[in-house]
């Protein structure tokens, strides 16, 4: 009865239940719904397996192939790791949220059509924003709603490309799109919005270190990597997406040196990581594919592994601010050693997960002649082992010993950390099972004399240069501060340019009502009403929550007029 | 100041080997060792190298080494533009 559901439907029906039970049956309950879906994806068929008419046109709600299976499987073992880790705090409204999250980003993965991907694209959108604000924070419901305003864009994006594509070819297939024309071009931002391309990224910074311990391990493995799979699917070879990927490479980790909380400092190294994988859809070859699909696989794990132990910190010590933290080594030995594993296996030590799964980047990379490319992804790899594989574990867990005693980490934390980090060291020593998992077939030996003496250069040259900086005083400490981003722009540059806008036409106004304009009078009363200090619009959070709620009503418009 | 306050009344803690300021130096002075050991390395192994910069003695490390630095210190600058008081969204 279960193998006919479509995949990411069992979590999402699941999700309905969990108010209802209680204690150690709630848990067993969530916890074996990603189980039964993992299973499940074992006993389906390759190809389209339910059709169902909209009208003229034919939806594919579940189509499965090696690219969805392989997103498929990983994303179901991150739902049951982040429900494992969330047993320790009791929400139930985040754990709702976060199941119909999951659940609908798997059924995304197996949409074979626009119209399907949309809705689950959407559901995603919502549901993940009421993760964020199950963070109960001021911060967090304001974030939310920004986080939201975003998500929503791209999911009227997504619609639009979908609906001028159903009109150019009158195919609503989601497959390899291109950018040859306005619809594929629509459909690319709506993924670009989701993969946190530059300028598009600064959501993810934004929101995911405001929502709970829980909530953020959650977030971080599902919407980003959802994209990549879509621009995976619709988009692999163009060549933009080498350069896009390459900045994105290179960029986050700046802020990732200088920003003070640690689960911001991970949010940017998401943001680093993702730029590999786009790197290799840009690529588009085979060997890059793989590398793409891989690397998706391997850090949706280090990625929350790293979240995990920031969030067991978070939830002990009340805050992950590098500036209060230190020494948590002696309190925290575990949290501290799981750290560790997530930390070397984001950095591509050998024997951990990123090195069998980043290299086949890099290599696809090296053997398209890409000299520059690669110059900048060498630079990201140091990068990214000196500000999260040194700079996290460091200055939350050794550094200077702020005198913070607190206790180890709650049981199911311990266990979720703990299944987490034997897969990363799992997949290092053992790739061969997550190879036979890629799209295409894999002829690659990661484990060479050069391959690992190269790589042990690169990082422990790395390190050195840590230390030197440290011991020599040239470090920069970590300050209070938060650091401007692209979120200045909505957070103060738009309302101050609107107070502006209404404090200049005061004077115009009271010129017009002298001359006895009275329509033009009453359009100027009504924008001083809309946008001025003391209006609803002023107010930042519902500036985003009012652009949320336009862009819902011309999603609905839209869909109506397909209808 | 308090938190050291308190630690003073608690029973006398237990002492971490890196408490120690000279293990840690023994720890820095190690990988030196270790960076210097790989960087001599170069001389025992090919490198199936794709591009030519790849042959060059010591690259990766040097690559690493340079790349870190500048990093940091280029964040650093970064600093001066871009940081504000923790509670710039806030006021």
């Amino acid at each position: 009865m279960i193998a006919s559901l479509p995949p990411g439907l069992l979590l999402i029906g699941g999700a309905l239940v969990v108010p209802f039970l209680r204690g150690w049956l709630r848990w067993a309950w969530m916890l074996a719904l990603p189980v039964v879906g993992f299973a499940d994806l074992f006993g389906l068929e390759h190809g389209v397996r339910v059709t169902v008419a909209l009208f003229d046109y034919e939806l594919q709600p579940v189509r499965v192939d090696r690219l969805s299976l392989a997103f498929g499987y990983i994303f179901h073992i991150a739902a049951f790791l982040g429900i494992l880790y969330a047993v320790a705090l009791n929400r139930t409204a985040e754990q709702v949220a976060a199941l119909v999250y999951m659940g609908s980003a798997i059924g995304a993965l197996f949409a074979g059509d626009l119209i399907t991907l949309f809705l689950y694209w959407e559901i995603t959108a919502v549901a993940s924003a009421f993760i964020v604000w199950a963070g109960n924070t001021e911060a967090s419901y304001r974030a939310g709603m920004r986080y939201l305003a975003i998500q929503v864009v791209s999911g009227v994006l997504l619609l639009s490309g979908a609906l001028l594509q159903i009109a150019e070819t009158g195919s609503i297939a989601f497959g390899q799109t291109g950018l040859q024309s306005l619809a594929g071009l629509l459909i690319f931002l709506a993924f670009g919005i989701k993969c946190a391309f530059p300028f598009l990224h600064n959501w993810l910074q934004d929101a995911y270190p405001e929502a709970s311990p829980t909530g953020t391990v959650f977030l971080s493995a599902f919407t980003t990597k959802l994209a990549v799979y879509g621009l995976a699917r619709g988009f692999a070879g163009e060549d933009i997406l080498i350069w896009i990927g390459a900045l994105m490479t290179a960029f986050p980790i700046f802020y990732a040196v200088i920003e003070n909380d640690l689960r911001r400092v991970l949010a940017y190294s998401l943001n680093n990581q993702l730029g590999f994988m786009v790197v290799g859809i840009g690529i588009g070859t085979e060997l890059a594919l793989n590398g793409t699909v891989a690397h998706a696989f391997a850090h949706i794990l280090y990625k929350a592994l790293l979240f995990m132990s920031m969030g067991a910190v978070l939830y002990r010590v009340g805050t992950v601010k590098g500036s209060e933290l230190g020494g948590l080594y002696k309190s925290m030995p575990w949290t501290a050693a799981f750290c560790i594993v997530g930390a070397a296996s984001i950095s591509a030590f050998p024997l951990f997960s990123g090195f069998v799964s980043k290299s086949l980047i890099m290599s696809a990379a090296a053997g398209d002649g890409l000299l520059f490319i690669w110059f900048v992804l060498l630079f990201a790899s140091a990068g990214v082992f000196h500000h999260s594989g040194i700079k996290i574990p460091y200055f939350a867990f050794f550094a200077h010993d702020s005198g913070k005693r607190c206790k180890e980490a709650p049981l199911p934390m311990l266990l979720a950390m703990g299944a987490t980090a034997v897969l990363c060291v799992g997949i290092g020593v053992w790739p061969e099972p997550l190879y036979a998992l890629l799209p295409h077939p894999v002829d690659y030996v990661p484990y060479t004399t050069a391959h690992v003496v190269t790589q042990l250069q690169l990082l422990l040259f790395s390190a050195l240069a840590f230390a030197v900086l440290m011991r020599t005083g040239l470090y920069p400490p970590e300050l209070r501060s938060v650091n401007l981003d692209i979120d200045w722009i909505y957070r103060r540059g738009l309302p101050a340019a609107g107070r502006m806008l209404a404090r200049a036409s005061v004077p115009l106004r009271n010129a017009l009502a002298f001359a006895g304009a009275q329509t033009a009078l009453g359009f100027f009363d009504r924008m001083i009403r809309l946008a001025g200090p003391q209006s609803r619009m002023a107010r930042t959070w519902q500036t985003a929550g009012m652009v949320g709620l336009i862009l819902i009503v011309m999603a609905v418009y839209l869909v109506l007029a397909l209808v | 100041m308090t938190e050291n306050a308190s630690r003073k009344e608690n029973p006398p803690e237990r002492r971490y080997w890196l408490d120690d300021k000279r293990n840690v130096t023994k720890i820095y002075r190690g990988l030196l060792v270790v960076c210097a050991g790989l960087f001599a390395a170069d001389l025992l192994y090919d490198k199936h190298a794709k591009f030519a910069v790849e042959e060059w003695f010591g690259f990766y490390g040097l690559y690493g080494f340079v790349a870190c630095v500048f990093l940091v210190l280029a964040a650093k600058q970064l600093r001066k533009l871009l940081m504000r008081s923790e509670d710039y969204y806030d006021r």
